[in-house]
């Protein structure tokens, strides 16, 4: 198997638990996405991805407190693992090196 | 406690259902807390449709699925339920081309049941959406008339008086705008020298704000402001002018002149209000046209006028009702004797309520009608189920070795039932596509049915309705497959291998009930349509008092009927002539207040009004008396003839014809002396009660003529009558009509009625037959050992035949033995008490229906088990 790959949507889903630092759980995240990029998104989704990044060890969880908006439901606690930030890094550092090598400014081709 | 801003509990259990336990309660704390996000940011309708939507996403693949008893032991269940649900498909596409016979039965019986419910769907879907087009149609309310005089029934008009729009307009607070409406404007529409006929509405200026009628040309405000306004339709103004930029041009009716000051986009068909053209209601205001039903603006003149009220937005019906109520208890004090109530009907009830008297536009079926529809679809489509569910347990045993085959090898009970459910649903979808082009055909065929059903139905297809479809085909698979996948899913995996002949009569029982109510069903249509047809033939024919025979009768339109009688008279095979203000026994009503001795007894009468020659002309037979005599137009009329009721209604004479001669009767104010007495007659049509009636005379009471006619080569008489008209009237083609074939028209609805359950008997019929075959051609098959081993000891054929076929017939008789008295109650009990003079039922027709059916049913049983008598025993035993 070798190197892992995220997909798209995996990545904006670790990058958006990364960020939250501590208040990731699942319709937080939802609500994040939705209004960074504006496009819908459905909580399954979210939750699928939550629960394949686990898997794959790049996120770890814990069953947080109770809050009363909830109707006193708990929440499941998303955070980056130190393997989720290497993983993100790598990305990060390919993107990177990527745009390093795109002529500035930026113009579409003028064949 | 109920808290609003719960979102709907079951997709709660769906979720609990769907994941695993340790993730249940977050996911669902998730849900819930969206859930409250989104009702504040978009609603709450809007909030359960995303709530909704993001619950059932779940049922997407999920990385971990949920623990049960099947996963774990074979874990492998949950990762391939598509891949199984694949199979199942490719399953069932092979068993359904295997069997042809068995997949031609079900599709067949299917697909025609299900386009008689496509076509009930598309027809319920435009009736719901009836007056859907108009923008404030949550705001509109009717006034409708409650109408009681002491001692006799209430009666129920969708009219109302003009005094109670103008009293509701001035002092009934909560209403927002009123719009007046007049029935009857109608006239030949002059313009230059072509003359067209036009009928329409008088309309108050409100009109167009509170309907959703939108003005091409006009302003909706003023158009209908000043009298003699006009506003036509895009039609109308292309019919009249040929064009639609007609705006400030004249039309004359009669001598008045009449300015178009608005166009209109034509009249949606699903609109309860119908009309040509539109007249400022100021116009009728000022002529105050006297109907006899008293002043113009009077409390009791509530046959004309129709009042639409608009209320405001968030207003409230009741306190508006409350007002009425008011107003009405202090109008009624001035009256006596009579009680008139206002009451609010909201738009859509207009449409799906009740049916009232005065109907200002085409009236729609009601509530009840419709669940009629809905009843008899239904059967028909469940009929198409039970052959489904026959044949599948029929042949339960080729199938159930398949069934333990997969038992074995690990299938669940449940998978057993979805697999054999998602046979029937494939088998109800392919139908689905050949129900939809027989629907297709079938909407041309009733939407010519009647010539009303092409004005009120549109039966447009769209996206929502073709997703009705899918569901319907959807639910009709799984009614169909639903006892077929419990037998199957129930069936001992062991037991199939242990002992080849599994119980396979297991469910005898239950087929045979479900093919006696197919029978019973079939059997109580095909009788009905029968005596439908005979009551209707029999109201064709009914002695109605009075001969209709070789009349023809002639709308006058307006022409002298002098004249025309003349013109008549040189006809050499015309008769006589007499001319009459309306032709009795068609359901066409005039009526008025009489009064005998006492002042305050006063009842309403049915009045028609005729020359001496109409009571000879159609043969009425006189108790006492004698007919009007000839009389100058200058004498003023004294003299009446009554009927029966007239004297039982009010004790004339001691109620003999003879001694109620001479007495004087006030007829509408008017003093009046009875001359004759006839025997009781239909004036009304034959649901009716014969109610008191009495002819009043005048030599030219307008309306029609009514030629007698002695020839036999009508198309000739037909052609000089048309002749002698049109030295007469130019402009008008001649309105004739056979008095029969009239009758015959008044009563079309029971003719329309009779042909649609004339139509399913017959699907009915059909699909309970190919459903039999389906068993007798599989009974046989599965006894050919038996009957051959019958043969070889001995067995005639007859004895053979007879051995097969007597479990069917009984199963028939016992059908014909719950459906003959079903009707038979039904016909007696309900429909024929409608009919207040009727024919009563006859034992033959009855009994034709069942003949009919069981001949059927015997031409195919003995079809099949003739065949299999015949087989010789050597080709089937010779391998054994």
């Amino acid at each position: 198997m070798g190197k892992l790959y995220l997909g798209e949507f995996e990545e904006l889903v670790l990058l958006t638990v990364a960020h939250l630092q501590g208040e990731a759980y699942g319709a937080a995240i939802m609500q994040d996405i939705q209004q960074r990029t504006g496009r819908m998104v459905i909580l399954s989704a979210v939750h699928v991805v939550l629960y394949r990044l686990e898997e794959k060890g790049l996120v770890t969880s814990v069953v947080g407190g109770v809050t009363a908006e909830r109707g006193g439901r708990r929440k499941r606690i998303f955070t980056i693992s130190a393997y989720g930030i290497t993983i993100l890094s790598e990305i990060r550092q390919v993107r990177e090196e990527l745009w390093q090598l795109i002529p500035k400014p930026l113009r579409p081709s003028t064949l | 406690m109920k808290n609003t801003n719960q979102p709907p509990f079951w997709l709660d259990r769906f979720l609990q259902w769907r994941l695993p336990d340790d993730q249940f309660e977050e996911v669902q704390g998730d849900m819930h807390e969206l859930y409250s996000q989104w009702v504040k940011d978009v609603g709450k309708r809007k909030a359960s449709w995303l709530y909704l939507l993001n619950t059932l996403t779940f049922l997407r693949p999920l990385p971990k699925g949920k623990e049960n008893h099947y996963s774990t032991h074979r874990p492998y269940l949950q990762a391939n339920f598509l891949d199984m649900l694949f199979n199942y498909l490719i399953i069932a596409l092979r068993n359904l081309t295997r069997q042809k016979a068995f997949s031609f039965i079900n599709i067949f019986g299917l697909a025609i049941s299900m386009s008689v419910g496509l076509l009930i769907i598309t027809m319920i879907s435009d009736t719901f959406s009836l007056d859907d087009f108009h923008q404030k149609k949550d705001r509109i309310y009717r006034v409708i008339t409650t109408d009681q005089f002491a001692g006799q029934p209430e009666m129920h008009l969708a009219s109302s008086s003009v005094k109670a729009g103008k009293q509701i307009k001035e002092t009934v607070a909560g209403v927002e705008l009123v719009a007046l409406l007049r029935r009857g404007f109608g006239g030949e529409a002059i313009i230059k020298d072509t003359r067209i006929s036009l009928s329409g509405l008088w309309a108050s200026e409100s009109f167009f704000e509170v309907f959703t009628f939108p003005l091409l040309q006009g302003d909706p405000v003023t158009a209908l402001k000043e009298p003699y306004s006009l506003v036509l339709t895009e039609k109308t103004a292309k019919k009249l002018f040929g064009r639609v930029d007609v705006l400030g041009q004249q039309i004359q009716f009669d001598t008045l002149i009449y300015i178009v000051t608005g166009v209109m986009k034509d009249v949606p068909k699903l609109s309860h209000l119908q009309f040509e053209a539109l007249v400022s209601f100021a116009t009728v205001e000022l002529q105050k046209p006297d109907t006899g039903d008293g002043d113009f603006f009077a409390w009791e003149n509530i046959f004309m006028n129709y009042a639409y009220l608009l209320l405001p937005p968030n207003g409230n019906p009741e306190a508006v009702q409350a007002n009425l109520n008011q107003l009405s208890a202090a109008q009624n004090a001035r009256i006596t004797n009579r009680k008139i109530t206002l009451s609010l009907q909201s738009l859509k009830e207009i449409s799906s309520g009740e049916s009232l008297v005065n109907p200002i536009g085409p009236t729609y079926f009601n509530n009840a009608a419709r669940w009629v529809l809905v009843g008899l679809a239904l059967i028909v489509m469940l009929s198409a189920c039970f052959n489904y569910t026959n044949l599948s347990i029929a042949r339960a045993l080729r199938r159930s070795k398949e069934v333990g085959i997969r038992k074995m090898i690990g299938a669940a009970k449940s998978q057993v039932l979805v697999q054999f459910i998602t046979e029937a649903i494939v088998i109800a979808l392919v139908a689905l596509v050949f129900s939809f082009l027989l629907f297709l055909l079938l909407r041309i065929q009733f939407l010519s049915l009647a010539a009303q059903a092409a004005d009120l139905f549109k039966l447009e297809l769209s996206t929502r309705l073709i997703g009705y479809f899918v569901a319907l085909a959807i639910l009709v698979g799984i009614t169909a497959g639903i006892l077929p996948a419990l037998f199957f899913s129930r069936i001992n995996a062991i037991q199939v291998f242990k002992n080849a002949s599994l119980k396979l009569f297991y469910h005898v029982a239950l087929r045979k009930i479900l093919i006696v109510v197919q029978y019973t069903f079939s059997l109580i249509f095909i009788t009905t349509t029968i005596i439908g047809y005979n009551q209707y033939r029999s109201f064709l024919a009914y002695d109605l008092g009075f001969s209709t025979e070789n009349i023809l009768n002639i709308r006058l339109q307006g022409n002298s009927s002098k004249l025309l009688k003349n013109e008549l008279a040189q006809v050499p095979t015309v008769q006589n002539v007499s001319t009459s203000l309306l032709v009795s026994s068609l359901g066409n009503l005039y009526g008025g207040s009489m009064k005998y001795k006492d002042p305050v007894d006063s009842a309403n009468v049915w009045i028609n009004i005729v020359d001496e020659q109409y009571l000879p002309l159609h043969q009425h037979t006189f108790l006492a008396g004698k007919n009007f005599s000839a009389k100058a137009n200058a004498i003023s009329e004294d003299e009446v003839i009554v009927n029966e009721q007239v004297l039982n209604r009010f004790n004339i004479g001691k109620r003999v014809p003879e001694q109620a001669l001479g007495e004087a009767l006030t007829v509408k104010g008017k003093k009046l002396t009875i001359i004759g007495v006839v025997k009781d007659f239909h004036y009304g049509t034959l649901d009716k009660n014969i109610e008191p009636t009495i002819l009043r005379y005048s030599n030219e009471p307008g309306g029609y003529l009514n030629v007698k006619i002695l020839s036999s080569d009508l198309p000739a008489t037909m052609e000089s009558i048309e002749a002698a008209c049109s030295n007469i009237d130019q402009v008008h083609p001649l309105e004739a009509n056979f008095y029969d074939d009239q009758i015959e028209q008044a009563y079309s609805q029971y003719s329309v009625m009779i042909k649609i359950i004339g139509f399913l008997a017959f699907l009915a019929i059909s699909i309970a037959s190919v459903g039999l075959f389906g068993m007798v051609v599989y009974s046989t098959e599965t006894r050919l050992k038996e009957l051959s081993i019958r043969k070889v000891l001995g067995a005639s054929e007859f004895s053979l035949i007879y051995h097969l076929s007597k479990g069917f017939f009984i199963l028939l008789l016992i059908a014909a033995f719950i459906a003959l008295p079903l009707t038979y109650l039904f016909f007696n009990q309900v429909i024929l008490r409608e009919f207040v003079y009727h024919q009563p039922i006859g034992i033959g027709e009855l009994f034709s229906g069942v003949g009919v059916v069981m001949l059927l049913a015997i031409s195919m049983i003995g079809s099949q088990t003739l065949k299999a008598a015949q087989n010789n025993p050597v080709n089937v035993l010779r391998n054994e």
